[in-house]
């Protein structure tokens, strides 16, 4: 059991020195060389464009189940829908849009960053990046950090408007809330300081997303195996990281007010 | 041009190079033979500085490079090597003009306008024309070998490390490499280091000849030289016998 653990702690202690050697290695290279602006842009396409569709579908849905588990509640409790939009706004805004627009990109985006990565290094196409003058810092790791710093808070905020719209949807029309209602809720009680503190946390989902698709995808070994491992682990670590994650910041961004 | 001396390198405990030394002439080459796992690619990616040594010394041009740690510094230094990887490693999403291209942005000051140019040259060379706007997927083995090798050759480097470059390739092929491999040396002056388990290559080639085993180089020989050894280890894999000492330390 104690040799589990330690197994543990070390695994943990090694990808984490991993990690930050890779951060330290994109600081050095983004204040000496200048920036890759091609693969930027191309991978923010990737990662944004690309996914607005599906980043939208499942916030729009969401939207409208929050919509009628509010407003079956608020039946059972105050005898009629009341707050509906308060509720779905705030729901999105602060917790759910971040939170599951980061889960989608992670699923789409990241799983294949880490694929793609990892077969360059399997197929020694990192080596190869050295050999001809740059490295995967400069040349993958800083874009894609770029790309889905920029995408996904974007993304969130696409998702904030789509989820909103599925629960003026199921109010209008499932709980018979007029949409002047609905949107004035969400007008009267939500402000800046929401929209900001969901805009905080999905920058930093993005940049964990990115940087442990990025390094898993690096440190990928063993073929076409190593690479399934490293994008199923990349997904898995993402995943849990950001539900860690979203807590401690949820508990910061409180404390200061935001 | 390079001086190996006493070089190590080991892998989780396991010693692959244990103690390597020969030199390197300027505008020759050096063919490096020897057994699967014997550390052959080790060794040219501890030159590169891919890898670096856990003790002994490589010296280029008389300055030790063996633990450069400096990004920018290995940068500068892989100005001066070309790299020529067993599979080509050619980047998937990059067409093979921009392969073949992508060293000239990072190692050289040419101007992008000349991209194309030097490009359609370099691919000349290697026998390949317009096929520039292809993916490397769309390329058979010895294609991507070539394209490989050009993008190499758009760098104009003084020194270009080899990794097995014949193996997988028909014998057509593997000799249209080899001319390739002579060319260089005879037309630009090219140092090369050739990694091969390919034994008329080899001969064919080569002006020194290094056979590394249990990680140390066996023996250092002109090619000539090396044809007719004593050396059995050398002997028997010249030969390609299923017995001799490198056999009977397999089966202990």
């Amino acid at each position: 059991m104690f040799k589990e653990i330690g197994r543990f702690i070390l695994t943990f202690l090694k990808q984490l020195g991993q990690a930050s050697q890779m951060v330290s290695s994109c600081a050095f290279w983004l204040a000496r060389a200048p920036l890759e602006f091609r693969q930027t842009m191309i991978q923010t396409t990737r990662v944004g464009v690309d996914s607005i569709a599906v980043a939208a579908l499942t916030s729009l849905f969401t939207g409208m189940v929050l919509a009628l588990q509010a407003g079956t509640t608020m039946r059972n409790i105050l005898s009629e829908p009341l707050y509906i939009g308060t509720l779905v706004g705030f729901s999105l805004v602060r917790e759910l849009g971040p939170v599951l627009t980061a889960f989608v990109i992670t699923g789409r985006a990241g799983a294949a960053v880490t694929a793609e990565i990892g077969t360059m290094k399997v197929t020694e196409q990192i080596d190869a990046l050295y050999t001809l003058g740059t490295n995967p810092a400069r040349y993958l790791v800083i874009p894609r950090i770029i790309a889905f710093m920029i995408a996904i808070p974007v993304l969130t905020l696409f998702a904030n408007v789509s989820g909103m719209l599925g629960g003026l949807m199921v109010s209008a029309h499932g709980l018979g809330v007029s949409p002047t209602v609905y949107i004035n809720d969400i007008k009267t009680y939500i402000g800046t300081g929401d929209l900001m503190h969901g805009f905080i946390k999905s920058a930093f989902f993005a940049f964990m997303i990115a940087v442990v698709c990025c390094c898993k995808g690096l440190n990928t070994r063993g073929g076409a195996e190593g690479v399934g491992k490293a994008t199923t682990a990349a997904v898995v670590i993402s995943m849990v990281l950001i539900l860690v994650a979203d807590y401690f910041l949820t508990a910061i961004l409180a404390s200061l007010g935001i | 041009m390079i001086e190996i001396k006493n070089l190590k390198k080991s892998f989780g405990g396991k010693q692959i190079l244990k103690s390597v030394t020969f030199s390197i002439k300027e505008g020759g080459v050096t063919t490096v033979i020897g057994g699967s796992g014997t550390g052959k690619s080790t060794l040219i990616k501890c030159i590169i500085r891919l890898l670096e040594p856990d003790g002994g010394q490589i010296l280029f041009d008389g300055k030790d490079i063996t633990h450069i740690k400096d990004e920018l510094a290995l940068a500068q230094l892989r100005r001066s090597f070309g790299y020529l990887f067993q599979e080509g490693a050619l980047f998937d999403s990059l067409t093979v003009g921009e392969n073949v291209a992508f060293g000239l942005k990072y190692l050289t000051d040419t101007p992008a306008a000349d991209y194309p140019k030097i490009v359609k040259e370099k691919l000349a060379l290697v026998g390949l024309k317009d096929i520039e706007n292809m993916r490397p997927a769309e390329l058979s083995g010895g294609m991507k070998k070539r394209v490989s090798l050009a993008r190499v050759l758009a760098i104009n480097p003084k020194l270009i490390l080899y990794d097995e470059p014949t193996s997988g390739l028909d014998p057509i092929m593997s000799e249209i490499i080899n001319e390739l491999i002579s060319g260089l040396k005879r037309k630009l002056g090219v140092t090369s280091v050739v990694i091969t388990h390919d034994m008329k290559s080899a001969f064919e080639i080569s002006d020194t000849m290094v056979m590394l085993h249990d990680g140390r180089a066996e023996l250092v020989a002109p090619a000539g030289e090396f044809k007719n050894t004593d050396n059995p280890y050398a002997r028997q894999f010249i030969e390609g016998s299923s017995r001799g000492p490198i056999r009977m330390e397999i089966t202990n």
